[in-house]
């Protein structure tokens, strides 16, 4: 039996939209040699893990702020959210971004402070897997609390333009998963939120209100993927502060 | 951007989506009540055949995920047949392929899906 469906409208192809060039190259091991700024590299030599290789339940969350009032396109938003990445996110967490920018099969570096005034940050960082005119997406290695995909995107609807950040993401081992529970995901959340707001602000809303979905896609723990552990940033980080006093010792001697 | 087209070919156990044109996020209804349809007539294995796809995003590689998880869940199996050479490095740089198997041969792809 054959059955033929159709959706959406067809349009004039963009040649920007759709190259095959807008997708990473394909890697074993990640690099950051084109990173300059952040104090560790904890990605150099790791393999990428998305939302099918985390431990924990895999939630989809979409944050979105309508750009009321601002005559802009998908294109410049997008545009500007590439150009001045890192001033979006909160006070305390860094991104350093690839020397080249954001650009398909660029490793960028992360520090991240789990809650407000930890003394641990964690060093990890996220692949560029995607890029086009209207949307980029990241994808996190091995190590990172989470598992992830977190696509930034803009698009129209109606007479205005709407940004998107929307992430498919797994906590990455038994120890994140449980943090996760804890309060770090509701943090995570926090931090979009934020992000999608400074994001506005910047391109000139004044009050804007961002709208968060959250979804479970699958409760079930995948369980022979505890041993991503071994990779574990916050592990790693928690190791490199114990013993930094001697790092320092080492150092002047 | 070129419209999403989905043709289900189901024979039995075994059902085929014929995949055309674009998948993004704004497939994700229509790709979704494709592999609805499919499970209703009592596929155990859907086979998505992208050989006649001519672009897919990150957010229509997104789409698969949630598909394969639905798969999953319901018991049944996911097989992606008719990649091109670089969808198929899409698949392997997401780590996709380690949990949608990869069969080029569409006969071979019906075979091993209702193993």
């Amino acid at each position: 039996m054959v059955e033929t469906r159709k959706a959406g409208p067809v349009t004039a192809d963009a040649p920007n939209k759709r190259s095959d060039a807008n997708w990473a190259k394909p890697v074993d091991r990640l690099s950051a040699a084109g990173v300059a700024g952040a104090r560790d590299d904890a990605v150099t030599g790791k393999r990428v893990s998305g939302p099918l290789q985390g431990f924990g339940q895999l939630w989809q969350k979409s944050f979105t702020v309508r750009l009321d009032g601002v005559d802009t396109t998908p294109e410049a938003v997008i545009a500007t959210w590439k150009a001045h990445f890192p001033e979006f996110w909160p006070k305390g967490q860094r991104f350093y971004a690839p020397l080249s920018g954001i650009a398909p099969g660029e490793v960028a570096l992360l520090e991240i402070e789990p809650v407000p005034g930890a003394p641990v940050r964690l060093s990890t960082g996220v692949l560029v897997l995607y890029a086009d005119e209207e949307s980029f997406t990241f994808m996190t290695p091995e190590g990172h609390t989470l598992s992830a995909w977190i696509t930034f995107s803009a698009r129209r609807d109606g007479g205005v333009v709407v940004a998107e950040a929307q992430a498919l993401e797994r906590p990455s081992d038994p120890f994140d998963d449980i943090a996760y529970k804890l309060g770090g995901n509701r943090q995570n959340n926090k931090f979009w939120e934020a992000t999608l707001r400074n994001l506005a602000i910047m391109v000139g809303v004044p009050t804007p209100v961002v709208d968060i979905h959250v979804t479970c896609i699958d409760g079930n723990r995948q369980w022979r993927y505890w041993s991503n552990v071994r990779n574990s940033a916050t592990l790693r980080s928690a190791r490199r502060t114990m013993t930094s006093p001697i790092r320092w010792i080492t150092r002047r001697g | 951007m070129t419209a999403t087209v989905i043709e289900l070919d189901q024979d039995g156990p075994a059902a085929i989506l014929r995949i055309s044109g674009d998948i993004t996020s704004a497939s994700e209804a229509d790709l979704g009540a494709a592999y609805g349809l499919a499970v209703a007539n009592g596929a155990k294995a859907v086979i998505l055949d992208f050989s006649k796809l001519e672009y897919m995003n990150s957010g229509g590689i997104g789409l698969l995920v949630t598909l394969l998880v639905r798969a999953q869940r319901g018991g049944g199996r996911l097989v992606a047949t008719g990649l091109s050479d670089h969808y198929r490095q899409i698949f392997e740089l997401t780590r996709l392929d380690e949990a949608i198997e990869i069969i080029d041969d569409e006969g071979a792809a019906v075979v091993a899906a209702t193993a």
